[in-house]
């Protein structure tokens, strides 16, 4: 033990520049790793591509090893936060208040971590982690779930998400029917009440997220109507790629992600070319955060986590390995893997048409009892049956 | 000490037998025989619509459920599958295991097995992933199809109801295919282990007494064979029932049982009904394994 610390203390020596940034945190006090349950790309060590790589100078510097337990879903990152175990999760907003709630994550003291300030500021005190005036996290990425389309099709933008929702001949003169994909998560209901919120004004729905009886309806409705339009529904991020380059797919809400993906192959884009927007009804999108464990083992490494996640250096990379958009505005000049418009690109403007993930529950303050995501789950399940 | 126990051993086998088989049944009865009873419990809670807690009170409510129209349609829509698909592999899967058992010799044979093991060494998901380039609307089958203006056909098969779709990779008709070709292999394989066990005198015999070989085939060679293509429909209806990859990348997002289970129990937290939809393939092949033993086919594997 003595000979680690040693060790751990001479790598300090070296690394000038991190106790320079954080002088919050004594070197001596770091535990010598963080265990943290992160989305599938989140968090890269260099394996898949040497460029990216933001693990490896972190435990040079702090002498923390970073142990990364990877979730595929929101819900597997409840569940691994509720074994407990883990120091650190990067939770969406489907997620994050779920946690608050089962008191499974703490607040964090935001003096602790030099970095905060430099955190957008529309993100400071976003409601997916503040709670009662208490910061349960610090952002991380953000991104928007935009309407991807085919720019041969639709020569000019859609203004608006009923190219997907209801059957109609698209500019090329052919009907939308099988021709459009909607995403597979039950979330997407949401997308639906969204759009109503604008179509049908009497509904008055007021937020996507909280939906009773009669809006809920509302939405289900369209979804099932919507079945018959879509020839599949898209889960993996991959395959949806491929069904606009091979299918024949000409409309579709999508992620950063995928049209990154397309408008990179210049054979696509020769052939199917592919852009994305916002249309007029706003879109809804996904926010992370990393929270803290009510019961971290390793404190201090999780605090120098959550700082060095947000120098704007890991926030670029991040933003460029994942198609997000980095909680850190300054990450947007001069990052040689995300490039100066790399967060425009991935959607930075758009963030007041953004409603974001959240957990639909049953109680909710507007007009009593909301339906909750368990019921939106087996509806949305059925849908795609019919 | 150690002579002591080995004394031991010898005067009492029987705890040496003990010791032995300990660890592997303990390993069986617990994790194996454990979690399934774990989750036949489970299916007997039920989840709380309001609050979304699992609420930990027997009840049949659950399985009640099962017959909701959606969630029953889902479950027949899974066994007309793997119904199709073991049927038609079984018609293909013959003929090949014929040849191979009772014609190809030498180096043939050798080719043959190698054909019939050799995409079961490449990984499933690479295989799916192919075949959903396969079958792709600008995909090489109706490339093919429309070279040799055949494009119409195409569409006509397509435009068919129920089983068409807007693409063959978005259709129950590519769903199948592709099962057809992943499971294709169980059901080759002990089709001709059973062939090759048909003794050949009773062949000789039947062709002494005057029969021909239609006939032969039909009361000799089929009935003799026949537990071989039961042992190998057991393969090619379970693992069809239980799939939850190949639906969710090559078809019409009509969920089967497996998708079913994924996703209320991974997205909407509904572990008993979840619970009980995986005791549904249970139950059928409970039923299915007692047939398939009055077949014979248990003698064949």
């Amino acid at each position: 033990m003595k000979a680690f610390q040693t060790a751990t203390l001479a790598l300090l020596a070296g690394a000038a520049f991190w106790s320079a940034a954080s002088t919050a945190l004594r070197a001596a006090d770091m535990e010598g790793e963080v265990d943290i349950v992160a989305w599938p790309g989140y968090i890269e060590r260099g394996e898949s591509d040497k460029n990216y790589d933001w693990v490896t100078q972190f435990e040079k510097d702090t002498g923390c090893k970073v142990n990364v337990k990877t979730a595929a879903t929101s819900d597997e990152m409840v569940t691994l936060m509720n074994q407990g175990g883990f120091d650190l999760v990067t939770a969406s907003g489907d997620a994050s208040l779920r946690l608050v709630a089962g008191k499974k994550v703490q607040p964090i003291d935001v003096s602790k971590i030099p970095n905060w300030s430099t955190v957008d500021k529309r993100l400071q005190d976003a409601p997916w982690h503040t709670v009662d005036g208490k910061h349960y996290g610090t952002p991380y990425q953000w991104g928007p779930n935009v309407l991807a389309y085919n720019s041969k099709v639709f020569p000019e933008a859609p203004k608006s998400w009923s190219v997907v929702f209801e059957e109609q001949n698209l500019p090329d003169g052919k009907s939308n029917k099988g021709r459009v994909q909607a995403y597979y998560g039950p979330i997407y209901i949401a997308d639906a009440a969204l759009y109503l919120m604008k179509k049908k004004p009497e509904l008055g729905i007021k937020n996507p997220y909280e939906l009773n009886k009669d809006q809920y309806a509302a939405a289900l409705d369209l979804v099932t109507k919507q079945r018959a339009l879509v020839g599949r529904y898209w889960g993996d991020a991959n395959v949806q790629v491929d069904d606009f380059k091979n299918e024949g797919v000409v409309a579709s809400s999508s992620w950063p992600f995928q049209v990154n993906l397309l408008e990179a192959d210049k054979d696509v884009m020769a052939k199917t070319p592919i852009a994305s927007t916002i249309p007029e009804e706003g879109a809804t999108g996904w926010a992370d955060t990393t929270m803290m464990h009510a019961e971290a083992k390793h404190p201090n490494c999780a605090y120098a986590w959550l700082n060095h996640s947000l120098e704007p250096k890991v926030q670029g990379d991040v933003a460029a390995w994942f198609g997000s958009v980095p909680a850190v505005p300054a990450a947007c000049k001069g990052n040689e893997l995300l490039t100066d418009s790399g967060c425009d690109t991935n959607g930075m403007g758009n963030f007041d048409k953004i409603w974001f993930w959240r957990t639909p529950i049953g109680k909710c303050e507007a007009d009593g009892a909301c339906v909750p995501y368990s019921q939106w789950a087996k509806d949305y399940l059925a849908v795609q049956g019919k | 000490m150690l002579n002591t126990l080995s004394n031991l051993f010898y005067r009492r086998p029987a705890i040496l037998t003990l010791l032995l088989l300990g660890p592997p049944l303990a390993w069986i009865g617990i994790v194996y025989i454990g979690s399934l009873l774990a989750l036949l419990l489970q299916s007997f809670y039920h989840l709380d619509d309001f609050s979304g807690t699992v609420i930990h009170e027997f009840t049949l409510a659950t399985y009640a459920q099962l017959l909701d129209p959606a969630n029953l349609t889902t479950i027949l829509r899974t066994v007309a599958m793997a119904a199709t698909v073991t049927v038609f592999s079984a018609i293909i899967a013959y003929p090949i295991a014929y040849f191979a058992a009772r014609y190809a010799r030498g180096r043939t044979k050798a080719l043959f097995y190698l054909a019939v093991m050799m995409p079961l060494w490449s990984s499933y998901l690479v295989k799916v992933y192919a075949w959903k380039l396969i079958l792709a609307k600008e995909g090489i089958i109706s490339w093919v199809a429309n070279t040799l203006h055949l494009g119409w056909l195409l569409d006509l098969l397509l435009s068919t109801p129920v089983i068409g779709g807007s693409s063959l990779s978005f259709s129950y008709m590519g769903t199948f295919l592709v099962f057809l070709y992943i499971w294709l292999p169980y059901m080759i394989l002990p089709i001709q282990a059973a062939l090759e066990r048909v003794p050949k005198e009773y062949v000789e015999a039947a062709a002494d007494l005057g029969a021909s070989q239609q006939r032969t085939f039909r009361d000799i060679i089929l009935p003799l064979s026949f537990p071989g293509v039961v042992a190998g429909s057991i393969f090619t209806f379970s693992l069809t029932l239980g799939d939850y990859i190949v639906p969710q990348i090559v078809g019409n997002s009509r969920p089967m049982i497996g998708q079913t289970v994924y996703t209320l129990q991974g997205t909407a937290g509904d572990i008993p009904l979840a619970a009980a939809f995986t005791v549904v393939p249970m139950v059928i092949m409970a039923f299915y394994l007692l047939g398939a033993r009055k077949l014979g086919a248990f003698d064949a594997l």
